[in-house]
């Protein structure tokens, strides 16, 4: 039943895009049909996945296709689900937000190209989160990865955005690659390509190799350092509801794809979950610290993704070495954790991708530096970017923070069991998490606070006004659900102990492990008194408030360009990271009695793609150019090359 | 834990904590040899700060009224998680700890928050190093905790907190002392004291906390003010509970040794502010670092 729900959403959302295109480029009808029809499917999608993790037992659905080792077998079960919910809820608030921020009538050149491409974006990652051939799965996976290509570079115009598409082409190219290598090898282990897998043992080469190959394979989709090159890149230059789309959801296929391929083993080798762990760890810490160096508001967001993909691989890290370890606390804490913050990073990453969109909309500028004191004209999306702000960086009584405790309580519930050395390594994730969390609170206070608050440091647009009512609904809905899940974390209890109980085949209760009803009412309390007084206090002190300039140490005429910037702001952790963020400052001498005008900028170029990949690249390139003369580009010669080349092979493998 | 400890332990929250600020200006006062302000002297301020009216920059926006607010009400709340004369918090639960430093850093975000909101050089700059400083005293932070968390086998503050001379001072005294000193780092570096920041400086330019709160006034200014003062109640209550055994035969013991603790650290910190000068700004960071590696050496003595 579930199963055949989702095949009608998969067709209805896949053929969403088409459906509207009989309506003409410039026609607002054509977005309003796509949205009503990407809702229908979606909203199918949603009560299936409702269905699923309210315990309706999974159905598998299997009928043959004519392709190679191909079967159309489908099931969806709680850990789907989880993620089925996501892409539906992301999924359809992107086409409402859309329909003011990217409509035909603005971008008759590209809305109904957008609207195909996404229809089918959502439609591949609903396909292969319920595929249980690796077939079938890789389908919905280049569905979804090719979608997404043509998605990044709808606005091909622009160079940037060409280049940026070029990169996120050459890495899921190489990400699918891995794939394939994945699926072969699990081929010769089981003798099928089915993906209804229990009971591997993880302690042979041949899973060695298929966990390796997943890890690089998937990773590289949900942008894990050190294989994250596409990510801040497409992630900027995207229309900003695909950058929700992608940010909150896409890269999560890589964290399900590691999900499902840890779930097909009964022994997992305790190096995997420490190999996760460390790489999480690595991710988190070094994303939010390019974070910290952007100066490009959805650039920023994008190297937050990092961040929380990190945060996501540690908690899998933790579960993965609990099942080495045999601790099933740990394996239920770092599940739920992971799981939890997979969801919530959806909540809150597409959260503040819209409100930097509706921002960047109506400012025409991404650079946060050229911003300030938005929360005058945008009071409605300054508020929306500020519950995402506090969701992301794990402060109660959001969301973010409820994740974020269990992964804590796994760290330190690892410290009262005898692990040993593991339990050593595991305990060293705490203090990480927590400078995590402490950059990220900085990152975020620099953005919200150099792009909303204080004067505007550049002229701003005259007709400068908040988001409309299409924008501003959608960051309403998932800012409520942060709230929700913050405030009553009891709820979603009993959802992660399903999807557990698909993960590892045993139930587990996370009651006794987790305070999540004490949390419940803490967080409510801290709420209401926050609002109650906050609001109290603001509107006595409004009333007879005396209004003067700000203070500047006695300084008469302040200006916008005193206040402090994006740059200046992270100056001081920049530095504390220069080694591995490599700041490039660029700055003229100021000499002589009477100086030239000045200038002073900097940047933090990505370590991997900027410093090694292109230099790399452009050596090879170049060396490439030695080969140049076989290419005459004449058909005929092409020809002889293909007919000495097959003599050769005849002759050399007779 | 009994209502009337409850009862007690409010009490404590809500009027000591200016009494601390008082004891540290009296103990600075007669090194220098002056007679000082008299020990009261932070509760008539506020008083007289509550009864004012109030001037706002006019760039300041809502955030700026409301960040007090936060600052307030997260370190009560905090310091209902703390144990104080009594072996138990009001408020014990499972992973009690990481709400504290959390409430900790939800507080932070709003004052940094509303040093931006007026656009003022001086409060960004303030703003600026404050993030900076406060990214190294979480992880110090972290890791005391788990070496608390390795040497107890809890995750509550009130059980990790719980120091008997037996079982704590007995077995593991070197732990307790290296996370001891790591924490009363991060103490002095959270409520901005020298060596890393100076309360009393009259230059802007070198402020870090004092330079975030410049255009706050009036019964704002009380809030943060009365905020500070608690953080300082709170986070000290953690430090002295690291070290301090508790008195588990009668509660007026308990109480005596635990005010005494904490008379004791006001008095430690007025004398480092007397005898001491603050680091450099750049040399901040080694000192924090240093915490860290004090409490990691503490995590690592754990292990069994």
């Amino acid at each position: 039943m579930n199963e055949l729900l989702v095949l009608c959403a998969i067709g209805i959302v896949a053929t969403s895009g088409l459906g509207a295109l009989p309506f003409g480029t410039r026609s607002v009808t054509g977005d309003r049909i796509f949205a009503a029809w990407f809702g229908a499917g979606a909203g199918l999608g949603a009560v299936a996945a409702g269905r699923a993790l309210a315990g309706v037992p999974a159905t598998p659905i299997s009928l043959p296709w004519q392709v190679p080792g191909g079967e159309l077998a489908i099931a969806l079960d709680a850990l789907s689900a989880v993620f089925l919910l996501q892409i539906c809820l992301v999924g359809s608030l992107g086409t409402v937000f859309g329909l003011a921020y990217w409509s035909a009538r603005e971008h008759p050149e590209s809305a109904a190209q957008l609207r195909v491409f996404y229809g089918l974006l959502v439609a591949g990652i609903a396909l292969l989160l319920v595929a249980k051939n690796a077939v079938l799965f890789l389908v919905g996976w280049e569905i979804m990865a090719l979608a997404a290509f043509f998605a990044i570079t709808t606005d091909d115009t622009d160079a940037e955005v060409r280049a940026s598409g070029y990169v996120y082409l050459v890495a899921t190219r190489v990400g699918s690659l891995f794939l394939i290598a994945t699926f072969a090898v699990l081929r010769s282990l089981t003798g099928s390509f089915s993906l209804a897998i229990t009971g591997l043992s993880g302690d042979t080469a041949a899973g060695t190799a298929i966990f390796a190959c997943g890890l690089v394979g998937f990773g590289m989709k949900a942008g894990m350092m050190p294989l994250h090159v596409w990510l801040p890149g497409a992630h900027a230059n995207a229309p900003s509801h695909v950058s929700a789309l992608m940010s909150g959801v896409l890269i999560k296929m890589g964290i399900y794809g590691l999900f499902r391929i840890t779930g097909w083993f009964s022994t997992v080798p305790l190096a995997w979950g420490l190999a996760l762990f460390a790489l999480g760890a690595l991710s988190a810490v070094l994303g939010v610290a390019f974070a910290l160096g952007q100066h490009d508001l959805k650039r920023l967001l994008a190297y937050h993704s990092v961040e929380n993909i990190g945060i996501i691989g540690m908690g899998l890290g933790i579960a993965l070495i609990g099942r080495s370890l045999q601790q099933p606390t740990l394996v239920a804490l770092g599940f739920a954790g992971s799981l939890l913050h997979v969801f919530n990073h959806g909540l809150f990453k597409s959260l503040l991708f819209f409100a930097a969109g509706a921002t960047i909309r109506a400012t025409h500028t991404r650079e946060i530096d050229r911003l300030g004191g938005l929360i005058r004209q945008m009071p409605r999306t300054a508020v929306a970017f500020l519950v995402g702000a506090v969701a992301i960086s794990g402060l109660p009584p959001l969301n973010g923070f409820v994740s974020e405790l269990f992964l804590y309580l796994a760290m330190f519930r690892s410290q009262t069991l005898d692990l040993g050395a593991a339990g050593l390594f595991v305990a060293l994730g705490a203090p990480v998490l927590a400078l995590v969390g402490a950059l990220a609170v900085a990152c975020f206070a620099k953005v919200f606070g150099i792009v909303f608050l204080g004067l505007p440091r550049a002229p701003q647009p005259a007709n400068l006004r908040d988001a409309p009512p299409a924008m501003l609904a959608p960051m309403v809905v998932l800012g409520l659900a942060c709230v929700a899940i913050g405030v009553v974390p009891s709820w979603v209890g009993p959802l992660l102990e399903r999807s557990l109980a698909a993960w590892t085949g045993e139930p587990t209760s996370l009651v006794g492990l987790a305070p999540l009803s004490t949390l419940s009412w803490l967080n409510a309390l801290l709420l209401a008194s926050l609002l109650v007084f906050g609001f109290a206090l603001v509107s006595a002190t409004a009333r007879k408030a005396d209004r003067q300039p700000t203070w500047d140490c006695g300084y008469a005429a302040p200006t916008p360009r005193m206040q402090y910037t994006a740059s200046s702001f992270a100056d001081g952790l920049v530095e504390l990271f220069s080694h591995v963020l490599r700041p490039e400052r660029h700055t003229a001498l100021i000499d002589g009695p009477f100086p030239r005008p000045s200038s002073f900028s900097s940047h933090v170029p990505d370590l991997v793609l900027d410093r090694i990949l292109t230099p790399v690249a452009a050596r090879l390139a170049r060396g490439a150019t030695w080969f140049r003369w076989i290419q005459r580009g004449t058909v005929h010669l092409y020809l002889l090359y293909l007919l000495v080349t097959l003599i050769l092979m005849f002759v050399v493998w007779r | 834990m009994p209502v009337h400890q409850v009862v007690l332990h409010l009490l404590c929250l809500l009027t000591l904590p200016p009494l601390l600020v008082g004891i540290i200006v009296k103990v600075k006062a007669l090194f220098a040899g002056r007679v000082g302000a008299p020990l009261l002297q932070p509760y008539l301020d506020l008083f007289r700060l509550y009864r004012k009216g109030t001037v706002l920059s006019r760039t300041s926006t809502w955030l700026f009224v409301a960040s007090p607010v936060v600052a307030i009400v997260t370190m009560l709340l905090a310091g209902l998680l703390v144990p104080f004369g009594y072996p138990s918090a009001p408020l014990a639960f499972t992973g009690d700890l990481v709400l504290f430093a959390y409430l900790l850093g939800l507080a932070r975000f709003f004052t940094l928050l509303a040093a931006l909101d007026t656009g003022s050089a001086f409060e960004g700059m303030g703003a600026a190093r404050e993030a900076t400083w406060a990214s190294l005293a979480e992880p110090a932070l972290f890791l005391g905790l788990l070496a608390l968390v390795r040497r107890s086998g809890s995750m509550s503050l009130s059980t990790v907190l719980d120091v008997s001379l037996d079982r704590g001072w007995g077995e593991s005294s070197a732990v307790l002392l290296l996370v001891f000193v790591s924490l009363f780092v991060v103490f002095l570096a959270e409520n901005c004291r020298i060596p890393f920041d100076d309360p009393n400086t009259h230059l802007e330019l070198t402020m870090i906390h004092e330079a975030m709160v410049l255009d706050h006034s009036g019964p704002a200014l009380g809030l943060i003010l009365q905020g500070a003062a608690t953080k300082l109640f709170v986070l000290g209550a953690l430090v002295v509970h690291t070290i301090l055994p508790m008195s588990r035969g009668s509660s007026v013991v308990g109480w005596a040794s635990f005010l005494g603790a904490m008379i004791g650290l006001a008095v430690a910190v007025g004398v480092i502010e007397s005898t001491m000068a603050r680091v450099r700004m750049k040399r901040v960071a080694s000192l924090l670092i240093a915490a860290c590696v004090l409490a990691g050496f503490g995590v690592i003595l754990t292990a069994r």
